[in-house]
């Protein structure tokens, strides 16, 4: 695997969807480096644990994550950051081979490819679940900290 | 509470309900709408106003004895820059900054606006992402320009087929059917090498990972309405795009 063209491409596509969604101009940079770092992390442990499923959802949670620190710096909605990253991960090819294999009456092989299809965008909307909890909790406990350390303590 | 005026109440709602529906016909999850409406709304002093919002309309009651509000939302189209131009102004309005009257300007303003990339860099950016993902999904160097082409025409197609016809799934369903057809043309023909990353690579700009993301959003945060609409018209994009490619492929 080529790294370096990999991230690339996977920035310049990010940076792509960012125009196609109208984002404002000044965020484009950085939209695009969410979509690169989300799809590294899908493909680096794709490549070490070969699972599909599980790679989708360590990379849409990347995605959320660094969307969310990043629509803090910004103070913009964290959808502007997160959505374009979210579509490398998008199982494309997997819906594809299961609408030719259901064209091709080879409907066993068009369920299994479905499946995937199907499980695949259950963990991209795991990964956007379990990313929004754990940055609430953590926002949560940075202010109590900070409402602390200014001398408010509310219990 | 102090009192509030009646010129100045009804300025107050029809700034939230601008902003509210500024939000959502641009593209916003409907969870942040309801929020940004409630916190303007408290930092004018109504602080028992309610709001529910859907993707087909908002209704906002300022507080019990007050007469609730209504606006409809008609046509939807993504353009986030709105929508963090109408939370940029929101903000301003919560922390103080901007009076009422600043505010309804402004957002008058966004209103009146929009924030689009012109079309050709919006097809050029579609042309370049279907490139990209060609390679990305283990396509070869050879097919970069057909995926480049096809990806462009088959967005230009959708947005065209959008303006004249205002139906969302039949501009997708036209557009897989023209990009399917041009990759099998194109393979067939002996230039291109693989359809189906052609095919795949070109499709990838209409996939509709917006609703997607709101979808998931919505749900989580309890707005279950909103969350199946959107998932359903997700589902149904989805569906439309498949069933384009698919009757290409049965010939």
């Amino acid at each position: 695997m080529n790294w370096p063209l990999e991230a690339f491409l996977s920035f310049l596509a990010a940076g792509a969807f960012g125009i196609i969604f109208n984002i404002p101009r000044k965020t484009l940079i950085s939209c695009g480096l969410v979509g690169m770092s989300g799809w590294l992390v899908y493909r680096s442990y794709f490549l070490l644990f070969d699972d599909p499923i599980q790679a989708t959802f360590a990379g849409a949670f990347i995605v959320a994550i660094v969307a969310h620190i990043l629509a803090k710096t910004f103070k913009m909605p964290m959808i502007i950051f997160s959505v374009a990253g979210i579509i490398p991960l998008v199982p494309g090819s997997r819906a594809y081979n299961a609408m030719r294999n259901i064209v091709e009456n080879d409907y066993m092989e068009a369920v299994d490819f479905a499946v995937q299809a199907l499980m695949i965008s259950g963990a991209i909307a795991m990964g956007l679940v379990f990313a929004e909890v754990i940055m609430q909790l953590y926002f949560k406990y940075q202010a109590r900290r900070t409402q602390k350390k200014m001398g408010f303590t509310q219990e | 509470m102090a009192e509030i005026s009646e010129v100045r109440r009804e300025l107050a709602l029809d700034c939230f309900l601008l902003a509210g529906k500024v939000m959502m016909e641009s593209g916003a999850e409907t969870y942040r709408v309801e929020d940004t409406m409630i916190r303007m709304a408290v930092s004018q002093n109504m602080m028992d106003s309610h709001c529910f919002v859907t993707p087909a309309g908002i209704m906002f009651s300022p507080s019990n004895d007050l007469p609730t509000r209504f606006v409809r939302i008609h046509g939807r189209r993504t353009d986030l820059e709105r929508v963090a131009r109408v939370n940029a102004v929101s903000r301003r309005l919560v922390a103080g900054q901007l009076t009422l009257q600043q505010a309804y300007e402004e957002m008058t303003e966004i209103e009146k606006n929009h924030y689009l990339f012109p079309l050709w860099l919006q097809v050029l950016a579609a042309a370049v992402a279907s490139a990209c993902f060609l390679i990305l999904m283990g396509g070869g160097w050879a097919d970069i320009p057909f995926a480049f082409l096809i990806g462009g025409i088959g967005f230009y197609i959708v947005e065209t087929v959008l303006v004249k016809t205002r139906v969302k799934f039949f501009a997708e369903f036209i557009g897989a059917v023209a990009i399917g057809t041009l990759a099998v043309l194109v393979v067939y023909s002996g230039f291109g090498n693989d359809p189906d990353t052609i095919i795949i690579g070109s499709v990838m700009p209409l996939v509709p990972g917006l609703l997607i993301t709101n979808a998931v959003r919505d749900m989580m945060a309890g707005h279950f309405v909103s969350g199946l609409s959107m998932g359903a018209e997700a589902f149904l994009t989805a569906f439309a795009i498949g069933a384009g490619i698919a009757i290409v492929l049965s010939f």
